[in-house]
């Protein structure tokens, strides 16, 4: 019944909401500036109807939970809603189709800055954000980073799709690795006993927008330094050269052909046992569990999952597959759509969703830390903290046009392939980076 | 009603609805995507009059400048490649051979799959880790490391070529052969009396008499080519290193993904040109009567 406010209730939250912003933090800006932080109620309009737009599932059951839930919502506030499902990729050009043209799906589950591409279009949420903020312990630091900008929400993190290093158990200890390493050096000595052993890792180098992105923001930010503000733009520093150089070694202990991978082909080779160590979702795992495949099932016990190893930063710096719903202003139930938005981040209907989901999605919130999911069974554990050890892909830049152009345009990806293929030294690619971004952070 | 009396104003009147057509999707999309090209617009945001801006970015971008390398590479090579091996075809299958009409019809398939599907299939031909290339000639004992089709730059190049070429060289056959066949018989009777050889018939003859059309499908040919997008997108995505970057993938990829419009229309545009001059060279050179009557411009 947590979900049926009243009067009372509501006072209550706003309350929570207050207390919550200033004790996170969260909302500073709105109390500095004397304004109560906005409290949030269920209201849908009434006999609204909603068009929501998200990324097609990874794993059915998540799918079938959140229709589940969807259905919740019409039960409980009579709204009717319709949910189309696209393509991961094609919901950006969409949402920034419907942004650009003004109509469309009232409620978008889009990725990583989409929400900073077109600001100005959406529906202020700080009030949701602020509700699930206080009731849930908080969001990650990550999330407040894609979901806010100047001080104001426009998006409801929804959580990313986590990655950890997928890795062969007995491979690792064979190669004289009790446990998997936790730093820049011992894991590169790992990759390198593997290698010896004939049971190579291997990433993703080509154009792989979930793979690739992920594994090498993170090896270049393992090496960034705080204090590099937005304004230097330094991707060409010794820094990141050292992390190129570090590229290059661990790319001479990779399986051949990484170059060409696209997101799909380190779990096929995962699965048949050509490659010992990758980053990836838990859907390895998963895939592993439900094959008929008797080969494939045996490596169930043998898969390992174990977060990205931490460099001389001293903190971690995933990058993940990370999403967030986000409203707009031409919507004609703006309150519903909000409903919907606060709603499906519940309690209630959250956890339920994410067990569907088999922890395929890492929560935004800290509260659903406490998910049975992530101790059911302990190899999913390491995927509870993804969105925790969390770097924005922009790093200490702002979001928006440059940030979206600049990973869409894989600088990144081709910086530390060049640098590790050898077809430029380290140095030339970073230059050559520096430069590709440069000319989108010009304005 | 004497206005419909009048045949130009009839005439004029039956083109209409052509002309609403040509004018709506064709003319305005066209138009609209060069204004693009001119402004700085952004998805989400109008844009505004940069002039040449996007196509100054362009020149002094090096992904942009090798993607104009790639896609002149792709089509100068894909181009000769369908056109050598149609033109064969075409002259194989104008020969009675058994079971023509299903050879004919099985020589097709290859255009009628959708691309996206004969994509998928090529990838797995060409995967690093699964390639049954690679596997077949293993098991031969011909190689003792699998073949990093897509994962080397030019052994990229060539694989994407070659899928190209797989999936175009059908049309040119086809088309080819429809004109093999309006050659009068005549026309080679009368080689054969005058003790022209087989090859003197083909060199005298069958190309001068089908140029005309030789010309048009290889328009066709070299447009579809150079505006070639799914392929790409599905085997590489333009990489490794962008090595297979096309102009109309790399377009796609700042506009949409990117979000970058007016430069992604900018990179579209400059197409045109390429475009423009491939149409001209066809219809100014290919199509002249001289040539195509086996002599010489005078």
């Amino acid at each position: 019944m947590r979900n049926n406010v009243n009067r009372r209730d509501f006072l209550k939250i706003s309350a929570g909401v207050a207390a919550g912003t200033a004790t996170a933090g969260m909302g500073g800006e709105a109390l500095a500036q004397g304004k109560p932080a906005a409290g949030f109620a269920y209201k849908p309009e009434k006999g609204a109807k909603l068009r929501v737009l998200r990324w097609k599932r990874f794993v059915q059951g998540d799918e079938d939970a959140f229709m589940k839930n969807v259905k919740a919502f019409s039960d409980k506030f009579g709204v009717e809603v319709r949910v189309d499902n696209e393509g991961w990729e094609d919901v950006r050009p969409k949402a920034a189709v419907a942004a650009n043209v003004g109509s469309g799906p009232d409620v978008i589950y889009g990725w990583f800055d989409d929400p900073h591409q077109y600001p100005d279009k959406l529906l202020d949420v700080s009030d949701v954000a602020g509700y699930l903020g206080a009731k849930y312990g908080g969001w990650y630091p990550v999330a407040e980073t894609y979901g806010k900008r100047d001080g104001k929400w426009i998006g409801v993190p929804l959580g990313a799709a986590g990655a950890t290093f997928v890795h062969r158990i007995s491979h690792v200890q064979a190669a004289g690795f009790k446990e998997f390493p936790k730093d820049l050096g011992g894991f590169l000595e790992l990759c390198k006993a593997m290698k010896a052993k004939n049971t190579p890792a291997g990433f993703a180098l080509g154009n792989a927008v979930g793979d690739g992105n992920s594994w090498v923001h993170w090896l270049v930010w393992s090496r960034r330094q705080d204090g590099q503000r937005e304004g230097t733009r330094v991707i060409n520093s010794p820094e990141t050269v050292k992390a190129l150089e570090y590229a290059k070694a661990l790319y001479a202990t990779f399986v051949p052909g990484t170059l060409s991978w696209l997101d799909a082909n380190n779990n096929k080779a995962f699965l048949d046992g050509q490659v010992s160590i990758t980053n990836n979702g838990i859907s390895v795992y998963y895939a592993a569990k439900t094959s008929t495949d008797a080969k494939v099932k045996a490596l169930v016990a043998d898969i390992g999952h174990a977060n990205y190893p931490i460099g001389p930063t001293g903190k971690p710096t995933e990058l993940h597959l990370f999403s967030q719903a986000f409203a707009f202003r031409y919507s004609k139930a703006p309150n519903a759509a909000k409903a919907f938005m606060a709603f499906m981040m519940e309690k209630e209907q959250y956890e339920p969703w994410q067990q569907a989901a088999i922890g395929y999605i890492t929560q935004p919130l800290k509260a659903y830390e406490s998910n049975p999911i992530w101790t059911v069974d302990p190899k999913h554990t390491p995927y509870r903290d993804c969105v925790k050890n969390m770097t924005a892909h922009s790093h200490a830049g702002k979001l928006g046009y440059a940030s979206a152009a600049a990973m869409a345009d894989f600088i990144m990806v081709n910086m530390v392939a060049e640098a590790a293929s050898g077809s430029k030294s380290p140095k030339e690619a970073a230059e050559r980076a520096q430069a590709r971004a440069q000319r989108y952070y010009k304005v | 009603m004497r206005f419909f009396d009048n045949r130009n104003t009839l005439g004029r009147v039956f083109m209409l609805p052509a002309g609403v057509l040509l004018l709506l999707f064709l003319t305005y999309p066209l138009g609209l995507g060069t204004w693009l090209g001119f402004t700085d617009a952004k998805i989400g945001r109008a844009g505004e009059w940069v002039g040449l801006d996007n196509f100054q970015f362009l020149f002094g971008d090096s992904v942009a400048r090798l993607s104009l390398f790639n896609t002149l590479f792709y089509t100068v090579v894909a181009s000769i490649g369908k056109f050598a091996l149609g033109l064969w075809l075409a002259l194989l299958l104008n020969r009675h051979i058994p079971f023509k009409s299903f050879v004919r019809a099985v020589v097709l398939l290859p255009f009628i799959v959708p691309t996206a599907l004969s994509a998928i299939a090529f990838w797995w031909l060409y995967d690093t880790q699964f390639s049954v290339l690679s596997w077949a000639l293993t098991r031969m004992g011909l190689i003792d490391q699998y073949i990093d089709f897509l994962g080397d730059p030019w052994a990229a190049r060539f694989a994407t070529i070659a899928a190209n070429i797989w999936r175009g060289v059908p049309f040119v056959a086809i088309t080819l052969l429809a004109g093999l066949q309006t050659i009068s018989p005549s026309l080679y009777e009368a080689a054969s009396l005058d003790g022209a050889s087989e090859w003197q018939k083909f060199w005298y003859v069958t190309l001068p008499m089908l140029t005309p059309i030789i010309a048009v499908v290889m328009t066709f040919s070299v447009l579809f080519t150079f505006t070639d997008f799914q392929l790409i997108y599905v085997l590489t995505r333009g990489g490794p290193l962008n090595a297979t970057h096309l102009m109309a993938t790399l377009s796609f990829q700042r506009a949409i993904p990117g979000g970058a419009l007016g430069e992604g229309a900018a990179l579209a545009t400059a197409m045109v040109p390429f475009l423009l001059a491939a149409i001209l060279f066809s219809y100014f050179g290919l199509q002249r009567r001289a040539w195509q009557q086996g002599g010489n411009d005078k």
